[in-house]
């Protein structure tokens, strides 16, 4: 337990440290690269402005993860129940996810023209519901047959099968892409966030400091930025814990 | 005594892009009530597709599979199945993996009853004190005891097994073999057994059927005829030896091989020697796709030879 606590904070301080290094020793100023110990003072200063956009953030990367899901399980289960949809739907879903996402940016606005919440949250969905469609089509297409013989034989129909077996079994495939598309979710709002005119959220924060040339600004952004990302990330990893946990082979 | 089991005339082919692919053609197999039939042939013979006929999870191309004397045309519920691969759901514990079936078959029986039951089987198998722990916390042999049960739980009265035991180190599947045998004795089901192992087929089977290869027919059904309270060491009398023999000949016509037997039977130690007597020839293509073709050896076994000896 101590282990598993103390060995990050170590590795963080250790980073901290190697960073306050690096500028002291090159002697940056702050606008080349801010240390460690500029940051506090931006905290102290726009603290409101940190708590609101952290929250902004927060809520759109939410709602964008929680339609991916939904909308991800679905596709997955057509996908994975369907071997026409399966080859219809592929060539779509992988040349959809290749098109980079900054490009979306402008379409979505002048689609939605002026609905800045919904873009992020359309953006955010759009970005991380390609992995979670695809792990979930993979793993109730695996599904070996006997695992749906002992069902069938019984005379269950599809839909027991599939609460009783396929989409159980599928859980560590969902938790294992929802830890993708979390990440991915995130860098979705943040990047409407930075790249559209008069956003909200950590991203228009971070475009002020820039506008301002308050380096410290930028700096404490990007880290409030991490500890948001970590802090969701965790909480995904919490959740597997609950529902998928029994995957989880004991270490030894 | 009816035959619970009845399949005559059946006759499967699968669909493959090199067109179709006969499995079987003209098999028949009848298993009277109670009684344990077990299944034998070489490699991809059909064996388990003859399982899926009479699970009802698939429909022959002509012929017909009755079971309690009606035809099969969809899954019943009064079918167990267990497969090589244990398939116990991992997210359940033991006890919720056996209670499985009875939460389809029987979805307003009480917890209470539930687990009264399952528990009963577990006792029955050696199992007791692990209904709490998870697949993976249990060895192989437990895994598959642990699947018996659960193809057991809603009382089938055919139980199907597809080689069951053919993943485990050979103690332990003498140990499930004899679990078995007591399963049998308390528990009230007819059985059909396939598997590769002719040991296996003499000491649980009350009758032994041998396909032929690819497509597979009945070829021959020898009637076990050893006292029902066997023990392992039955395996090693002269009677059970001599039906391995024979056995072993049937199964050596079914692959297609017509040279003669490298042994002459009374020479060597029945039993322990009736396994893994291929003549050097034999050994070269065993198993291989497209194994047991249609050559001369299906000549040189005479239809009249088809039928068991005992019959």
């Amino acid at each position: 337990m101590i282990r598993k606590v103390a060995v990050p904070v170590a590795a963080l301080a250790l980073f901290v440290a190697l960073w306050e290094l690096l500028v002291w020793a090159n002697g940056w100023p702050d606008y080349v690269m801010a240390s460690p110990s500029d940051l506090p003072q931006s905290y102290a200063r726009f603290w409101g402005l940190f708590l609101t956009g952290a929250w902004q953030t927060l809520w759109r990367t939410v709602a964008g993860l929680a339609l991916a899901v939904l909308f991800g399980l679905l596709l997955g289960m057509i996908m994975g129940f369907s071997r026409t949809a399966r080859d219809g739907l592929y060539p779509l879903l992988v040349g959809f996810n290749a098109i980079p996402k900054a490009t979306l940016v402008p379409v979505l606005a002048l689609l939605f023209i002026g609905q800045h919440d919904f873009n992020t949250v359309m953006m955010a969905f759009l970005i991380s519901f390609f992995p979670i469609a695809v792990s979930v089509g993979i793993g109730l297409s695996t599904l070996e047959p006997e695992y749906r013989d002992i069902l069938r034989s019984l005379g269950a129909s599809r839909f027991t099968i599939f609460r009783k077996i396929a989409l159980p079994k599928t859980l560590p495939e969902f938790f294992g892409a929802l830890k993708v598309a979390v990440t991915l979710a995130f860098i979705g709002t943040n990047l409407v966030e930075i790249v559209s005119p008069h956003g909200r959220g950590l991203g228009a924060l971070f475009l002020s400091g820039q506008t301002n040339s308050n380096y410290p600004l930028m700096f404490a952004v990007l880290i409030a930025l991490a500890v948001l990302g970590i802090a969701l990330y965790y909480a995904v990893v919490a959740l597997e814990k609950v529902f998928a946990g029994w995957a989880e082979r004991p270490q030894g | 005594m009816t035959d619970l089991i009845a399949i005559s005339g059946v006759r499967h082919a699968y669909r493959t892009k090199a067109g179709p692919l006969p499995v079987l053609d003209g098999l028949e197999l009848s298993v009277p009530e109670g009684r344990f039939c077990a299944v034998v042939g070489p490699s991809g013979c059909g064996k388990s597709t003859l399982t899926r006929l009479i699970a009802g999870l698939m429909k022959p191309d002509q012929g017909e599979v009755r079971l309690e004397g009606r035809r099969v045309t969809s899954p019943r519920r009064t079918v167990g199945m267990a497969f090589q691969n244990p398939v116990l759901l991992e997210w359940r514990s033991i006890l919720d993996n056996v209670i499985l079936p009875l939460e389809i078959v029987a979805p307003r029986m009480p917890r209470a009853e539930r687990v009264a039951r399952a528990e009963e089987l577990l006792d029955m198998v050696g199992l007791a004190g692990f209904e709490g722990k998870r697949p993976s916390e249990l060895s192989g042999g437990m895994r598959q005891r642990a699947s018996l049960c659960r193809a057991l739980v809603h009382r089938p009265s055919v139980l199907i097994m597809d080689e069951p035991f053919g993943a485990l180190d050979n103690f332990t599947r003498e140990d499930l073999w004899q679990t078995m045998r007591d399963l049998r004795a308390r528990e009230r089901f007819t059985c059909v057994l396939i598997t590769h192992d002719l040991r296996e087929s003499v000491f649980l089977g009350d009758q032994v059927v041998v396909l032929s290869g690819r497509p597979a027919r009945t070829q021959y059904v020898l009637d076990v005829d050893l006292p029902e309270d066997r023990t392992i060491d039955i395996l090693y009398d002269r009677r059970a030896g001599d039906m391995l023999h024979l056995l072993r000949d049937q199964i050596r016509i079914a692959q297609g091989r017509d040279d003669p037997p490298a042994h002459t039977g009374s020479d060597l130690l029945p039993g322990s020697a009736a396994q893994g007597l291929t003549t050097p020839g034999a050994a070269r293509d065993a198993g291989g796709p497209g194994g047991a073709p249609d050559g001369p050896a299906r000549k040189t076994a005479p239809d009249g030879a088809t039928r068991g000896a005992a019959r």
